[in-house]
């Protein structure tokens, strides 16, 4: 097992890629079903822990499934795939919960703590880290012109369905990065939170992007000092830390 | 002149109902053409089939050294979304892999000033939005641009002024213009051709031979207030 310090860079890495990531999710408004993407990942938890394996396997495992029939959701509009999606996300939690037989896993599960970190996983978890970022860089301008028009974007020869599906892959990557420190209810938070505060404090998309990034990784900094301090559960005290960034955020009177 | 559009017997069907049946007509190159025809006709479809985002039934044949850009109706574009002109801009010109001069000389061409280049998309105002869209549209050069009632948000000032830009370009560049409109004066002063749309093509043709009493009643089903106005002036 590795020292703390791993894991401080690690979940900084993540926290610095769920900002990221939680920008665009903002600006594309896809944060809520976003959020509740993140309990897909509870029944996966909970097959690993029956299997005693690693369990983000198994969160990765049925967080691509989920994204794979979020993406098929999202290619037909009709009304009927907002009900479908509110299904499968009840419906993962419960069938998380029946899977999870103790009430100590099942709140690891939920709230993160999975133990020690091992170096692979801290050597995958930083790869991730950086092909979230790399990958946003790369398709941002096909996302900034999805973001304004699906349409104009298609005309202009962008494969939208394949560009939306890359888009929630990394999502889900993000999310899978965020279960060891936060757990699934609360993974989704940082891909939210953050965003939504920068978006109050900024203006061009530039200033946008960075003040995500920086609000996530100032959360998680601050989380494990107080977390530590004061004996605290870290998943909670760093979401409560990006909500408290948020609360400030709407003081500022937007011109 | 030469050909740049073949449609041959083009059936639109979208949810199992045919939008658009059995449409038939070319095109020339530098030509003009307004499409016309009464609400739910099938224009925008027919626009959108054109550009490829609809599948289709028939013919649609463009030349090939055509490439096309397309200015939509309208956009919902989100007020809120820190994205501004400039973003914009240079996004598509990436994605195309243009030079960033490029897109100084589309603002130019579509007359977009450094202030509203930097103004984020949801705060332009409607003529400005429409303009943003004519740069974005002219990124890439493409010689055939289709419209969708390119003024249909922009009061009467604004709206001299759009169709005045697009006459420009017309004539500098030798653009085609394919263009959707409710506005018949606007058909009569600058479309070379027009298409009457309802479902099927009931016309097509020069205006002023296209369109005529005969046309109109079929097309909207009443005798039409501009022909009369026409007339009148005529007569006085």
């Amino acid at each position: 097992m590795l020292s703390e310090t791993y894991s401080i860079i690690l979940a900084l890495l993540a926290a610095g890629a769920a900002g990221l990531v939680g920008a665009f999710a903002l600006m594309k408004k896809t944060v809520l079903a976003g959020d509740v993407m993140s309990h897909v990942a509870i029944p996966g938890l909970g097959l690993a822990m029956m299997w005693q394996i690693n369990p983000l396997f198994g969160g990765a495992l049925t967080l691509f499934i989920g994204a794979l029939i979020i993406s098929r959701l999202e290619r037909k509009t009709s009304l009927s795939s907002d009900a479908a999606i509110g299904v499968i996300f009840a419906g993962s939690v419960a069938l998380g919960a029946l899977l999870i037989n103790s009430k100590e896993e099942l709140i690891d599960a939920l709230f993160g703590g999975f133990g020690g970190l091992s170096m692979n996983e801290f050597i995958f978890g930083v790869v991730s880290s950086l092909l979230i970022v790399v990958s946003l860089w790369i398709l941002r301008n096909k996302l900034i012109i999805n973001l304004f028009s699906g349409e104009l974007a298609a005309a202009a020869g962008i494969n939208i369905g394949r560009l939306n599906f890359w888009f929630l892959l990394l999502f889900s990557l993000s999310i899978l990065l965020g279960l060891r420190f936060l757990g699934a209810l609360l993974a989704g938070a940082l891909i939210i939170v953050p965003a939504s505060a920068a978006r109050q404090f900024t203006h061009g998309l530039g200033s946008f992007l960075i003040c995500s990034i920086l609000f996530s990784v100032l959360s998680m900094m601050a989380g494990f000092a107080i977390s530590s301090a004061y004996g605290l559960e870290l998943g909670p005290t760093v979401v409560m830390v990006a909500a408290a960034i948020f609360a400030l955020s709407l003081l500022k009177k937007k011109e | 002149m030469s050909e740049i559009l073949k449609v041959e017997n083009l059936t639109v069907t979208l949810d199992g109902t045919n939008i658009i049946e059995n449409l038939n007509f070319n095109l020339e190159k530098g030509e003009n053409l307004a499409i016309i025809g009464p609400n739910g006709s099938g224009k925008t479809v027919f626009l959108k089939t054109l550009i490829g985002l609809f599948p289709y039934q028939g013919e649609i044949n463009w030349s090939e050294e055509v490439k096309l850009g397309y200015v939509p109706q309208k956009i919902d574009a989100d007020r809120h979304l820190p994205v501004d002109l400039e973003n914009l801009l240079n996004a598509k010109a990436n994605v195309l892999g243009l030079k960033k001069s490029e897109v100084r000389a589309v603002t130019e061409s579509a007359k977009i000033t450094e202030k509203i280049l930097k103004t984020p998309i949801g705060h332009l105002s409607g003529g400005q939005f429409q303009r943003a869209l004519i740069a974005f549209a002219l990124l890439g050069n493409p010689n055939v641009i289709l419209m969708d009632e390119p003024t249909a948000s922009i009061d009467q000032a604004g709206e001299e002024q759009i169709y005045e830009l697009i006459h420009e370009l017309q004539d500098k560049y030798g653009i085609t213009i394919i263009l959707v409109s409710h506005d018949l004066s606007v058909v009569y002063r600058y479309a070379t051709k027009v298409l009457c749309l309802n479902k099927t093509g009931l016309c097509f043709g020069p205006p002023e031979s296209a369109l005529t009493q005969d046309v109109f009643k079929k097309l909207y089903g009443e005798e039409h207030k501009y022909v009369h106005h026409l007339h009148n002036k005529e007569n006085a």
